[in-house]
């Protein structure tokens, strides 16, 4: 075996591979070859660093020197400076915004140095598509401890005394769902792994699976164990094929090496694991309707009881848990239920992994201990807002959630907080918006969400959401009045109280959210038919002040519809009738000359 | 409905399909999976193979095509586009990068063009967010989109041509 003294880390996640990390790979070994390094240094393709702003992203090991936005043409320099002359490439080092200051390791860095790891904790640092890798950080050790030192009981405990609660949302204890299933007396029992990520802007369970699958095949085997399955279904989108890619390599490995399949650690343990896909559903993430996905039918919801814990695929008791809640399972057994429950709040321990994205400097992938506050991770993470501008929401929790204002900025993330606030944990998707954002509009957004992936199987959801919709398209095109506010609440409480799922229980949530918060706004729609935020098209006209207009025809130049004419050095004008209210000319303009009305 | 006749050894690739699943009608939605990547969507007649060979009423194959949004039942187009709606795009101005991909190709969401070139579609987070807004095109990922670059990124494939 080849010993290697250096190593260079190369980002393999979506966000990095969409610029081209691929062929920066590529380069970097045609690069190590040319300046016959190949015996000494390897270079490896890792899961998501996180820090997809920055993306692509390349770290040296062992100096743990960090680059930031690398192109395919950086990688003969990197090689050359960075390896054969020992110097550092200085254009490529992360710069502090605030300071200034080149930083070299990625410890030092404000988004890395505020963050806890531990679902993610192998993200980043390893070949995904290598289980020596895996195994040289502590992997298999927990299946093996599980299974030869102690008794499903005991495992159990332990989950339980550490109060992991399910990641994927709804945060029932772990450990009680375990018991459950274990509980249960059958032929037959099914351990299935919720891979079907369909909150728009929510990327956690995706670059789990893409850089540390093992972690999800060794916990699944685990809770196979406790409760007494052996068969683990992992539930995934097909619009992830770079996950499906990995965790097939990863379940084809764990069998070579015996850690799948019968007689585990030769203790008359079998267990396998298959993998099913979903098709594009949202409300699949829901557990009824994922079974009766997997099972061949629509994925429409179910009442509960029976719950899958009972009697879910095909009939028999089914534990079903999120991507994340499993990549808890090993380290909990590893260092301790004691451990794990020091970390996090009083009734939501351990961390979370947040996908943090909109309208922040930081765009990428973080993991912070339950409690923390949402300005340190927006603010001490997430680097402020972007192009200086104003804070006005964060939307958690997805099309479930609420919006969180300002006042709720030094608020502890848990999941009783977030609740009590209007809110949810949700799956972990976190959306910054700033003051330009308009609230109706993304209550909008989120009910054309909700309306396209309703099922269809009850009343409240199917027709009440869509009657919710057409009242916010009505309130954003200035046709709205004020009884149509009360009818938005009313029938928005209708609805929380009377579906049948979690996706038709939560979907008001962001319209009465932003009622709450933002009620102001509403009123303005509706009294004096205009949008504050200069979002909704219907209500907004765009000017330009000949005053301030130079003539640079800039406006007119990157007008997708020719809608402004003008004479060099002459104030421009916008032909009203033409103009498709896309707001380029604004953005674009140097002068300040374009206004809305 | 117009009947479109099938190439005879597609349509025995598609029992084996079947057969390879068992016929199993709990294998369905894998099976559709694999039709589809082998037709490119599911008209009516690889709807009613698959249902036969199952032992299932056409409807139930039809009830979950048109239940999930990964699958289709017209054609895409040479070029396949599909704008992120996910939120963290669409505070970043994925709506107005989508209205003038429908403004320049002439067709609305769902479509695909007269010459089959391009098909218009929506997608809800390729979790590239950090590259927000972003529109994919027969799997090539651009960041950033604004709707200017819009005309520019068409003109790659119409360079390409038919």
């Amino acid at each position: 075996m080849a010993q290697y003294t250096n190593y260079i880390l190369v980002c393999g996640g979506t966000g990095c591979r969409a610029s081209q990390s691929e062929k920066i790979i590529g380069n970097l070994k045609a690069a190590v070859e040319k300046n016959g390094l190949q015996k000494n240094v390897q270079v490896i393709r890792t899961g998501c660093f996180g820090f997809c702003e920055k993306g692509p992203v390349v770290k040296m090991i062992p100096d743990n020197t960090f680059y930031v936005q690398v192109q395919p043409g950086d990688a003969d320099e990197l090689v050359k400076e960075h390896l054969v002359k020992g110097r550092k490439v200085e254009r490529l080092l992360y710069v502090n915004p605030e300071t200034n200051e080149q930083i070299l390791d990625s410890k030092h860095i404000d988004f890395y140095k505020k963050q806890l790891r531990v679902a993610l904790r192998n993200c980043g640092f390893i070949n995904p598509e290598n289980i020596d890798e895996y195994i040289a950080r502590d992997g298999y050790v927990a299946l093996g401890k599980a299974i030869t030192e102690m008794t499903p009981e005991e495992v159990i405990k332990e989950i339980m005394d550490s109060g992991l609660r399910g990641r994927g949302g709804g945060g029932f204890p772990t450990g009680l769902k375990w018991q459950i299933t274990r509980k249960v007396q059958a032929s037959q029992k099914y351990v299935v792994c919720n891979a079907d990520e369909g909150d728009p802007g929510a990327f956690m369970d995706r670059s789990i699976l893409e850089g540390d699958p093992h972690s999800i095949v060794e916990a699944m085997a685990i809770n196979g164990y406790c409760t007494g399955a052996n068969k683990g279904l992992v539930y995934i989108r097909a619009e992830y094929p770079l996950a499906v890619e990995r965790l097939m390599i990863a379940i084809k490995q764990a069998k070579e090496y015996g850690l799948l399949g019968d007689n585990i650690f030769g203790s008359g343990f079998s267990f396998d694991i298959e993998i099913r896909y979903g098709a594009g559903a949202f409300v699949c993430g829901e557990e009824t309707a994922l079974i009766h996905s997997m099972e061949g039918l629509r994925g429409e919801a179910t009442v509960k009881p029976p719950f899958p814990s009972e009697q879910g695929y095909k009939g028999y008791p089914t534990n079903v848990n999120n991507v994340e809640t499993y990549a808890n399972i090993p380290v909990i057994l590893l260092k301790g239920a004691k451990w794990f429950s020091s970390i996090g709040t009083e009734k939501s321990k351990g961390t979370k992994v947040f996908a943090l994205a909109g309208k922040v400097n930081n765009v990428g992938l973080i993991e912070v201990p339950m409690g923390t506050t949402l300005r340190e991770v927006i603010f001490g993470i997430g680097g402020g807002i972007k192009d200086g501008k104003k804070f006005k929401a964060v939307q958690t929790g997805g099309p479930s959630g609420g919006c969180l204002t300002e006042k709720h900025l030094d608020l502890p993330i848990d999941y009783d907080n977030l609740l009590a606030a209007g809110s949810m944990m949700g799956s972990g998707g976190m959306i910054v918006m700033d003051e330009n954002d308009c609230m109706v509009a993304m209550a909008k957004f989120y009910l054309d969400f909700t309306v396209e992936e309703s099922c269809g199987k009850c009343a409240p959801c199917r027709i009440g959401n869509k009657r919710l919709h057409e009242i916010l398209q009505k309130i954003t095109s200035g046709n709205g009045t004020e009884d149509d506010l009360d009818r938005l609440r009313n029938l928005a409480m209708v609805i929380k109280d009377t579906a049948l799922c979690g996706l038709g229980q939560t979907s008001p949530n962001p319209v009465l959210s932003t009622m709450d918060n933002f009620y102001d706004e509403y009123l303005a729609h509706v009294h004096d038919h205009r949008c504050p935020s200069h979002q909704c098209r219907e209500l907004t006209q765009y000017y330009i002040n000949p005053e301030k207009c130079k003539g640079c025809t800039l406006c007119a130049r990157v007008c997708p519809v020719h809608a402004i004419t003008g004479d060099r050095k002459v104030p421009h004008v916008i032909d009203l009738q033409v103009c498709i209210r896309c707001g380029t000319c604004m953005d674009k303009c140097k002068f300040d000359a374009v206004y809305v009305h | 409905m117009d009947t479109i006749h099938l190439p005879q050894t597609k349509v025995e690739e598609l029992h084996t399909i079947c057969a390879e699943h068992n016929n199993d009608a709990g294998e369905l939605i894998n099976i559709l999976h694999a039709a589809q990547g082998l037709f490119g969507y599911l008209p009516r007649e690889v709807q009613e193979i698959i249902a036969a060979d199952l032992r299932l009423p056409v409807s139930r194959v039809y009830g979950v095509v048109t239940f999930y949004s990964f699958f289709t039942m017209t054609p895409k187009g040479k070029y396949p586009i599909s704008v992120c709606l996910g939120t963290a795009c669409y505070v970043r101005g994925a709506e107005k990068v989508m209205d003038e991909f429908q403004r320049q190709l002439e067709i609305k969401v769902g479509e695909t063009t007269s010459d089959g070139l391009f098909s218009l579609d929506c997608l809800r987070c390729v979790g590239a967010c950090g590259l927000a807004p972003v529109v994919t095109i027969a799997g090539k990922v651009y960041g950033r989109m604004t709707p200017e670059k819009v005309r520019d990124v068409l003109s790659e494939y119409y360079m390409l041509g038919e």
